[in-house]
């Protein structure tokens, strides 16, 4: 396994603090995330989670705190200290978001290999025989037929554009993916399929993630680590069968108990 | 002191409005505009356009540039769609006669100041010209990325990845890179500026120009500025460059093969004949023997 002591975590976050106006909606949240690993943030709506996750994703300034981040030749940086380029450049090479909505992180109205390949582009890329090529793989890697790489998104099922939205974000062969709600929306078999999709990919590139989600089952498929919180702030936090199987705080097992058993 | 109190130039002048029609504030408001343009090539610098007495879409941008750069001793010449005698080029020469009594001239190597509406002349220009243009949409990442906050981001860090994009999206359905107007350049290394609606086959004479190009959008109200002998580089794939649109014939009129040629209809049984689209670079090669 890793070599703990030696390597410094992938990210990590001190003290967090993210407030509208005199609201606190996430409060005081620190935790280390270790390359490959993946962490769910779950808690019912409003208990701050996806607000937390665009504090540590660089897209909202929070309040008080850190977050730093494991440059490739820097080492641990701290995201928010850094210029706006900088920050904007990490965002689309070394991670990824994907959206609950996946219109929300694709480009609609373009095709589906242009979508694919535009990161690349954007690194400066200018070879369009080789970017094809690289967005037909990519497609394939998702599951999506090659045939339609010229189609645009707005043609696709919601479970493709999901699957191409990660395709999206994975071309650039990041080590953090930052995901917000990736199933809710789904129904239940294409949730099951793009689940046991996103965990070959993770175990292959060694891919970190952040995963927020109010979906246990999805938390137990995919993550090592979990994190309950409840009116912004982090409950519970554990290794994730232990966390499901024997919750210790009134909110954990009140939210385990809670799932519907068919 | 205004210009004019010492007007007494040509009887075309109409005498109770001010030179070039703009108030002298106004027009030292789009020379500082015109200025910081230059210093900064490719960059659009936002300015106080006016209401000017033609409707958008006929030059305003162009025309407010022109009258705030043109003096008494320039020579103008107004082009549109290469042509000196189309409506547009006619009403824009007529509003600078009137207001300003300048010589005017059809002639390409006689004028100071050019503006035009989709053409560059086939004549090379020489330094000590202007060339205006008249601009409709000024930002290139306009039809990917609407949010105009989010492209000004994009143009200070130098995100250009949108503009492959189109690129690659014309490849994608129609194997060759189908834009054959305002086709986006590179300019000086650093911003990605819109050319206005001029042919892609005009593209390479914005490089290297000895002329300034001057480039005004008056409802966008935007100014931008490419000076003399600045590097402009059409975008394209390393396995797909820019290139330019060729036709099969020569001009029936003059019989040019290096200019930009009009496909005009004859009749209506389908006979056509290409002729330039340059009416003053036709007509100097139809006198010469």
């Amino acid at each position: 396994m890793m070599d703990f002591d030696t390597k410094p975590p992938l990210m990590r976050v001190h003290g967090l603090s993210c407030a509208y106006g005199s609201r606190t909606v996430v409060r005081d949240i620190s935790f280390d995330l270790w390359p490959g690993e993946v962490l769910a943030i779950v808690g019912e709506s409003g208990s701050g989670k996806t607000t937390l996750l665009n504090a540590v994703a660089a897209r909202h300034t929070p309040s008080a705190g850190q977050v730093s981040f494991d440059l490739r030749d820097h080492g641990l940086q701290e995201i928010y200290g850094m210029s706006e380029a900088q920050r904007r450049m990490l965002a689309r090479t070394d991670w990824g978001f994907v959206h609950q909505n996946a219109a929300d992180g694709l480009r609609m109205n373009v095709s589906a290999g242009a979508n694919v390949s535009e990161r690349l582009m954007a690194l400066g890329q200018r070879h369009y025989g080789q970017l094809r090529a690289q967005a037909i793989d990519w497609l394939e890697r998702v599951e999506i037929s090659p045939s339609r790489i010229d189609d645009r998104p707005n043609t696709f099922s919601g479970g493709m554009r999901q699957r191409l939205q990660i395709a999206r974000n994975l071309i650039t062969q990041p080590r953090l993916v930052f995901m917000d709600e990736p199933t809710s929306g789904l129904d239940v078999s294409v949730q099951a399929k793009l689940l046991d999709m996103m965990r070959t990919l993770t175990r292959q590139m060694n891919l970190a993630a952040i995963i927020v989600t109010h979906d246990l089952a999805v938390a137990r498929l995919l993550a090592q680590r979990m994190m309950v919180m409840q009116n912004g702030e982090a409950v519970e936090t554990g290794l994730t069968d232990q966390l499901l199987d024997d919750p210790q705080h009134p909110y954990t097992q009140l939210l385990v108990s809670s799932v519907l058993q068919p | 002191m205004l210009q004019n109190d010492m007007v007494e130039s040509s009887p075309l002048r109409d005498p109770h409005i001010n030179f070039a029609y703009l108030d002298e504030r106004t027009k030292r408001m789009i020379r500082r505009a015109i200025l910081k343009a230059v210093a900064i090539p490719g960059y659009q610098v936002p300015f106080g356009s006016r209401e000017m007495p033609l409707p958008y879409g006929w030059g305003t941008g162009g025309i407010q540039v022109t009258a705030s750069i043109i003096g008494e001793s320039d020579v103008l010449k107004v082009i549109d769609q290469g042509s000196d005698d189309t409506v547009n080029a006619v009403n824009i020469r007529r509003f600078f006669q009137r207001t300003t009594g300048v010589e005017v001239t059809t002639d390409t190597t006689a004028a100071s100041i050019i503006q035009t509406r989709h053409r560059i002349p086939e004549t090379p220009l020489r330094e000590g010209q202007v060339i205006v243009y008249q601009v409709p949409v000024p930002e290139p990442m306009q039809r990917l990325e609407p949010r105009e906050e989010e492209t000004r981001k994009l143009h200070a860090l130098q995100e250009y990845g949108l503009m492959h994009v189109n690129l690659f999206e014309d490849l994608a359905h129609y194997g060759h890179i189908s834009s054959t107007y305002d086709y986006p350049v590179l300019v000086n290394g650093r911003y990605i500026m819109s050319p206005s609606p001029i042919p892609k086959f005009d593209n390479p004479k914005m490089h290297l120009n000895p002329a300034l190009q001057l480039f005004g959008a008056g409802r966008e109200k935007r100014i931008y500025a490419v000076p003399p002998y600045t590097t402009v580089e059409s975008l394209g794939f390393d396995d797909h460059p820019f290139e330019v649109q060729s036709w099969q014939s020569a001009c029936e009129l003059c019989g040019s093969n290096e200019s930009f040629l009009d496909e005009v209809i004859m009749d209506d049984q389908g006979k056509k004949m290409f002729v330039c689209s340059d009416s003053d670079y036709c007509s100097k090669r139809q006198e010469k023997p």
